[in-house]
């Protein structure tokens, strides 16, 4: 007896032993310093959070999750070479970093390892190289702009339309992808103006969108232009529809357009402040741990886990070769995972398809007016 | 046809600004050769010393009134003593880098002590248009070139109508032939230097609500202002206000009919045909200055 106990004891340490030598170790790089803080801090809040309750139920399969948090310094070559001493340390997944400049620099090192990788870029290019490994946590523009050339169409009823964009990577990637869909759709293009990065007077630019007489506006430019355009707008007496992306109707934009960012209207993949019930509850979470309202870094830093979670107790073991063929292609659905917060399906490319939000600023607010859903 | 109008009026409305900050330059040039290349940084400031004075309590007008001061103290007095009086016995050149080294320096430290952000700012003209032949006009743009054409006329009748602006003339003109007649000519140096922080600090407020306050927004205005003095005639008060007036009318029309990439270029292109042609500028006297 005494000895069936004292194996029993024994059983029990090694057991507790081995689980906690075999803890799933996640990496994670991310902009912790340097201009994108906001963004890194956030998204690390996410993940800390999510494992956190992961870790609290069990963890995944039985074991418990770790994460190493590296500081890219929102500077690809830092986060290459970051990048590089996590993957050293053979991780289970790879996650971050969160600028696409760096994901872009990364992603090989972490293809090349048989790593995958789950990020926070948004840029189209990202999951266009034929990387089998990386997987997005936002829409990149080839999911958005759609959604915002539909709504154009279908909810605007704009016939015609002026596109304005700012002529970078990002600008003419999200200029691409929404002319040829509302060509597609059948309104027509009738001012395609291009800005410069940093561009301070707009006055001409709103002149040719005065002139071309449009029924709505697409606005596609930084935060910075994007108050400086809205106030234009606003001086030169231009009162058709605005829309734009996730840029033109932020927090920042709101702050220094004024009153010239009411009744611009935005597409927004990932928002806390989205009526769903699961992303208010994550909200009130993160809100009483961090002692701040997340912006939807924090969101995509908490689905990056959950997206471990569920594709890992989808194949039933881990395996860290087999992680990006199972998320392939995968729907997780809130129903069966809270964490995921809303139904989500992995593409072969790692884009993701998910229900989306249009957001207007009214009276300085960003309100959610309508729940877009899933474009499968 | 309605288009030019708009286009018309938004370029004279940024002309204005334009002419304001390039009168200050010729100012400076004419009563003391300061070829002040942080003059756009000394336009981006104020906003930012206005923006302080607000942060600490001040309501608008007086951040406005404080702001102004501030900037007479720091880019007016404490320009002259600190930096061009000890350059200037070193020549031109060796000023004219130490005010680049200057631009910097208040760019750098608006970075650091403000933001790398922009922020906004209040506008002292309140938003809503009039009809003005059948076009709607900003009530902004109006409110921008009343303001700006204000001050302009104000500083000729001051150089022209009164004994001290005739005395700034001559200390301008011939300071030693002034000294010998009794002007002060320290002095009337000192005012100029007073005015062109005064300009530039009416400039600040009339530009950054529509710019955004951000440090680097002096890059753009230096350069335009400095275009502008050049074209209209770097010795001349009333050419700098027509080089301002037509390189704002020039830069949109450019930035509407050429292509917003080129648009910076436009103006440089206009500044090379009349350097070539006529390098005293459109409005400029020939230089007859000798020693």
């Amino acid at each position: 007896m005494k000895s069936t106990l004292l194996v029993g004891a024994v059983l029990t340490i090694m057991t507790a032993t081995s689980a906690h030598a075999q803890a799933i170790k996640l990496a994670d790089v991310a902009e912790l310093s340097g201009g994108g803080a906001t963004v890194g801090t956030n998204w690390k809040n996410g993940i800390d959070l999510a494992i956190e309750e992961i870790n609290a139920k069990g963890g995944v399969l039985g074991r418990k999750l770790e994460v190493t948090h590296a500081d890219s310094q929102s500077n690809p070559g830092v986060a290459r070479a970051q990048v590089q001493k996590a993957l050293d340390a053979e991780p289970y997944v790879l996650l971050g970093p969160g600028y696409s400049g760096s994901v872009k620099v990364t992603a090989p090192l972490a293809a090349e390892a048989g790593i995958a990788q789950i990020m926070g870029g948004e840029a189209a290019e990202l999951t266009q190289q034929g990387n089998k490994y990386l997987f997005r946590t936002s829409f990149g523009q080839q999911s958005s702009m759609p959604k915002v050339a539909k709504y154009i169409h279908d909810e605007m009823k704009a016939k015609s339309v002026a596109v304005v964009w700012v002529n970078n990577d990002f600008g003419r990637g999200g200029r691409d992808v929404v002319i040829k869909e509302l060509d597609r759709l059948g309104s027509k293009v009738v001012a395609d103006l291009s800005t410069e990065a940093g561009q301070a007077d707009f006055a001409a630019d709103v002149g040719k969108i005065k002139a071309a007489n449009p029924d709505a506006v697409f606005v596609y430019l930084n935060e910075e232009e994007s108050a400086r355009i809205l106030k234009e707008l606003k001086r030169q007496g231009v009162t058709v529809p605005l829309m734009g992306e996730t840029t033109l109707i932020g927090q920042k934009v709101i702050e220094l357009a004024g009153d010239a960012a009411n009744g611009a209207r935005g597409h927004v993949g990932l928002t806390t402040d989205a009526p769903v019930d699961l992303i208010k509850a994550f909200r009130e979470k993160f809100s009483k741990k961090y002692n701040y309202v997340p912006d939807h870094n924090g969101l995509k830093g908490y689905l990056a886990v959950y997206m471990v979670k569920a594709t890992t107790e989808k194949m039933g073991k881990v395996d860290p070769k087999k992680f990006a063929d199972t998320l392939h292609g995968l729907t997780i659905k809130a129903a069966d995972e809270p964490g995921i917060l809303m139904d989500v399906t992995f593409s072969d490319t790692g884009d993701i398809d998910r229900q989306s939000f249009l957001v207007e600023v009214v009276e300085g607010k960003q309100v959610v007016k309508q729940v877009l859903p899933k474009v499968k | 046809m309605s288009n030019l109008f708009d286009l018309l009026v938004a370029g004279l409305a940024t002309g204005a600004i334009y002419a304001l900050v390039a009168v200050g330059f010729t100012l400076l040039w004419q009563t003391s050769q300061t070829i002040n290349f942080a003059q756009g940084e000394f336009v981006m400031l104020p906003a930012f010393l206005m923006l302080a004075a607000m942060h600490v309590g001040a309501p608008f007008w007086l951040a406005i009134i404080l702001g102004i001061l501030l900037s007479m103290i720091l880019l007016g007095l404490a320009f002259k003593l600190l930096l061009v009086d000890p350059m200037m016995r070193h020549g031109v050149l060796p000023l004219a880098i130490a005010t680049m080294a200057l631009a910097i320096g208040i760019k750098e430290a608006v970075k650091q002590f403000y933001s790398a952000e922009a922020s906004p700012f209040p506008s002292i003209v309140p938003t809503g248009d009039v009809s003005i032949l059948g076009h709607a006009v900003s009530l902004q743009s109006i409110g921008v070139l009343v303001v700006a054409i204000l001050a302009v006329l104000g500083l000729t009748t001051l150089l022209n109508r009164t004994s001290l602006g005739h005395q700034m003339q001559a200390a301008a003109q011939n300071p030693t032939v002034a000294r010998i007649i009794g002007v002060p000519v320290e002095r009337m140096i000192l005012l100029t230097f007073l005015i062109n922080a005064f300009l530039v600090a009416l400039a600040s407020l009339l530009i950054t609500p529509i710019y955004l306050a951000k440090f680097s927004s002096g890059e753009v205005l230096g350069q335009a202002a400095f275009i502008a003095a050049i074209v209209g005639g770097f010795n001349q008060v009333r050419g700098a206000i027509v080089g301002g007036l037509l390189i704002g009318v020039l830069d949109n029309l450019a930035a509407a009919y050429v292509s917003t990439q080129y648009r910076a270029a436009v103006p440089m292109l206009f500044l090379i045909v009349v350097i070539l042609f006529r390098p005293q500028g459109l409005l400029g006297r020939a230089e007859e200055r000798t020693v």
